[in-house]
């Protein structure tokens, strides 16, 4: 461990604000890497009962 | 051998093959990044010490480094997709190539971000119009262009094309990010990670760094792969085993 303390790790040594900033756009980017797939799979389900609705009439 | 190397080649860029033979795989690529970067991320914010100059902001390495390398990666990943499509007239690299620009242009900007808010506390400045930074931000711009051609045709065929083109061009940049802290005086600091020195850098910072590193390309392997294989059922769309293949999405 680096820190002794729960206080001193979130302090970061008075960069603190800098670290979490730049772990919390880390956080984002991730989050935005899993979860536009699953808009791209919804798109194609839609399309998918669109056409099906349009080959029954 | 070449023939056989030819119908391998076929096989494997038919995207109803690919689609087939690629399911299992992002599974085990994504558990792996994520057992990776975690490790990676708990180590350097926790564990790895202090460094003596620039003392806890240099944490913001290992995000920096391997969002900045896959930046690149990933550019080249496009530029040889396009290639290649160009070339053999093969659909399935400008799924790929598509599918990559998103991803890319992600880490360009964390990247780009993360070196920001590092320079604030060690350089007394969030941007200075640096080789470095000014290369990465065309390296955004690049993918923002990719992006708006692929979009901008009536005919998805061309906007591949164009999109492609402008990636075979874009190529230059590469070596410019890359050579910018040698040909230039720059504030950035030059390559911590060589292929023909030792790294000089301590082994509790740099095993977590390479482990982040890794951790992000396998990362890019799974999202690559899930997202190429929704992009195979969009463009295949009126082939019937896609169709079946998208009523087998929605009920999972």
């Amino acid at each position: 461990m680096a820190f002794s303390t729960v206080g001193e790790f979130f302090a970061m040594g008075n960069h603190g604000l800098y670290v979490w900033t730049a772990y919390a756009v880390g956080a984002a980017v991730i989050l935005f890497n899993v979860m536009s797939p699953r808009r791209l799979k919804k798109k194609l389900i839609l399309d998918q009962k669109r056409r099906e609705r349009r080959e029954q009439v | 051998m070449w023939q056989m190397f030819v119908r391998w080649f076929h096989k494997w860029s038919s995207p109803k093959w690919f689609y087939e033979m690629s399911r299992p795989w992002s599974f085990w690529l994504g558990w792996a990044a994520v057992l990776l970067i975690a490790t990676a991320l708990v180590w350097g914010l926790a564990f790895s010490p202090v460094e003596r100059v620039q003392g806890n902001s240099y944490r913001i390495i290992f995000l920096h480094v391997p969002a900045a390398f896959l930046a690149q990666a990933i550019y080249m990943t496009i530029a040889i997709a396009g290639a290649v499509g160009l070339v053999w007239r093969i659909k399935l690299a400008f799924y790929a190539a598509k599918q990559c620009v998103p991803i890319g242009t992600s880490m360009a900007l964390l990247a780009l971000i993360t070196g920001a808010i590092w320079g604030k506390p060690t350089w007394g400045a969030w941007w200075v119009w640096d080789a470095r930074l000014t290369s990465m931000l065309i390296l955004l711009l690049l993918y923002l262009g990719l992006w708006a051609l692929q979009n901008a045709m009536e005919r998805q065929e061309s906007g591949d094309r164009a999109a492609a083109i402008l990636a075979l061009v874009g190529v230059v940049n590469i070596p410019i990010i890359k050579f910018s802290v040698n040909w230039w005086n720059t504030l950035h600091q030059p390559a911590t990670l060589k292929i023909s020195s030792a790294a000089p850098m301590h082994v509790s910072m740099l095993i977590p760094l390479l482990m982040s590193i890794l951790g992000f390309y396998l990362a890019f392997g799974a999202w690559m792969l899930i997202r190429t294989r929704l992009e195979i059922l969009d463009r295949e769309k009126k082939a019937k085993w896609a169709q079946e293949e998208i009523k087998r999405l929605e009920a999972n």
